[in-house]
Order: structure tokens, then sequence, then C-alpha cells
């Protein structure tokens, strides 16, 4: 089966990204001010398996090993049948 | 003896890691592209620059190269690994070493002279150092804000394993003498077997007295002193 993977990646919470803070501040000077602002990775893939589990169980382990740093972000996992 | 310094593609520190351990600390040195096998050496030093152009995170996709399994194994016999700016990331990335580097607090690229405290002089890359002396190497990064969860600090603390602290000329770990926000101003941690080193800092810019401090000749010195004992 075909399946359609979308995998959201951020920092834990509570952790300090200078990144999103200037982004904050930015759109502030713009006349936007934000009570939070949390910037994320989001990746999109398509990928075979024979099960959604098996699927799921994949990208989770992608997650583990390369796409997030268990250490410092969390990761949710969207799978859909595709194709 | 040999000393193998691998080369990523964006390795950019490799030829002066090189230049220092064959003509400044007089020692056999290779560059190791990350295709070719670690086979033969005594010691490995990861070196600095943007491999990979920092895709993912800093030193993510370095960290997986299959060579990075030829490095665990030679670390787990006991040789001596030095991981040096990109090179730490990479060993944090793998997870030869614990905890994570992050942007720098103040999220700009430092390039300067920094103050580190030698917090431990008993691993193979400190022990000619004093404990608590405060030499001078410089940094370059822009993501090297250490960062590990509480218990793994603890343990890094009361297993004696932060070899280097950014300090003050007098030795104090103030908030004004950390150039990145990291954990308890770390700059250099070890595993803890003592035999891998990572720091931000760049022992190969401060080898030689024409670069104004020779601080960081010591670290390649001990390593050398390390393999021909072991």
């Amino acid at each position: 089966m075909q399946y359609h993977a979308e995998v959201t990646i951020g920092l834990k919470s509570g952790m300090l990204d200078p990144e999103a803070t200037t982004i904050k501040k930015a759109l502030e000077h713009l006349g936007f001010p934000t009570d939070s602002l949390e910037m994320q990775k989001r990746f999109v893939l398509e990928l075979d398996a024979p099960s959604r589990d098996a699927a799921q169980s994949q990208v989770d382990e992608m997650c583990r090993r390369l796409l997030a740093n268990p250490v410092i972000h969390n990761f949710d996992i969207e799978i859909e049948e595709s194709g | 003896m040999k000393i193998a310094v691998l080369q990523f593609g964006g390795s950019n520190c490799d030829y002066d890691v090189q230049y220092v351990l064959t003509e400044v600390v007089g020692v056999d040195a290779d560059l190791v592209w990350y295709k070719d096998e670690l086979k033969g050496y005594d010691g490995v030093v990861v070196p600095g620059g943007f491999s990979y152009g920092d895709y993912l995170r800093a030193g993510a996709i370095a960290a997986r190269a299959p060579i990075m399994n030829s490095v665990r194994k030679m670390a787990d016999k006991g040789l001596p690994v030095v991981g040096i700016c990109n090179g730490f990331q990479i060993l944090v990335e793998s997870g030869l070493l614990p905890g994570a580097l992050m942007t720098n607090r103040y999220p700009k690229f430092r390039c300067d002279r920094v103050n580190l405290r030698v917090d431990n002089n008993t691993s193979p890359f400190t022990n000619s150092f004093k404990k608590g002396q405060v030499i001078r190497i410089p940094i370059a990064h822009m993501e090297g804000n250490y960062f590990a969860q509480e218990h793994t600090i603890s343990e890094l603390n009361s297993q004696e394993r932060v070899a280097f602290r950014y300090v003050d000329e007098q030795g104090n770990a103030t908030s004004e003498a950390n150039p990145n926000g990291s954990s308890e101003n770390i700059a250099g941690i070890l595993n803890e077997q003592g035999n891998i080193l990572g720091m931000m800092p760049h022992p190969e810019r401060a080898s030689e007295n024409i670069l104004g401090s020779k601080d960081g000749k010591k670290i390649f010195d001990s390593m050398v002193e390390y393999i021909s004992s072991f």
C-alpha cells in the first residue's frame, strides 16, 4: 500500500528558539503583536508499506533516527492511505 | 602512529588540523574521505566546518554516514576521538556524546578568542593542563549553545566530564563570559570512558605562537602521548 505521511517537528516546550523570537519581534514591528510564536519543520513523504501500522512505525523510526533530535524535539506524525 | 582527520562534504578545518598534527605536533595524520575505509589509525579528529551545509541540523547528516560506525568501533576500543566545532556537533548527533548544540542564544555567528577553564585534567586530551587553568582558544560558530536534559548535566558534573567551560580572565563562569548561552557555560565534554572529547573552540587555531596562543597544541600533544602509551 502507498501511504502519505506528514511529519511535524518542533522544539520541546519551554526551549528557547532565538529564530522564532526574532521573527516574533519583526512581526511586532509590522504591527502584528503576538502572544507566542513557534517555528516548526514539516516533512511530507510518500512511502510503500504493508500496512498503516507498518508505515507509522517506519516514519516513527525515521523521526527517531534522523528527522528529529530526541534531545530537543517533539514530533507528530499523520498518515493517510494514498493512491 | 597515525591519526585520521575525517573529511565530509563541507568540512573546512580538515587541512588546518592535518597541518598542526603533522607540522607542529609532528605525528602522521591522513585526511580520510568519509567514503573511504577508516583502517589502521590510532586516533580520529572530526574537524570543523559546515558538513552538508548544516542541512537539517548542524552535523546531522555527517553523523549518519557509515564511517561514523568505524569511529564508534575505534572509540569502543579506547582509542581517542576528538570532535572540534562541527565535529562536536557531529559527535552529539551520532550519540557518541550526550546533549545537543543549538543556535547561539543571541543568534549570530560568533568568531572570537575566548577564555576556557580546564575543569577536567585527567582525560587523554587535557592531562597536561592544571585543573582550573584558564586557557585561550578561539571559537567560530553559530550553533554552539550546549543543551542537555538536567539529569545529563548533573551526570556530566558529578562524573567530571565537563572538560572546558567558558570563563572570564579570572576563571569565573559568568554569563558575560558565555558566548552562546551554553548550559552552565559548557564548552567541551567527555564521554564516560574519557576517550571521546567534543569541544566548540578550535585548538588547531591556537597551536603556534604566531596565532597568539599555543594552548590548543597541548590537547593534540596529550592525545599523541596517550596513544603512545596505549
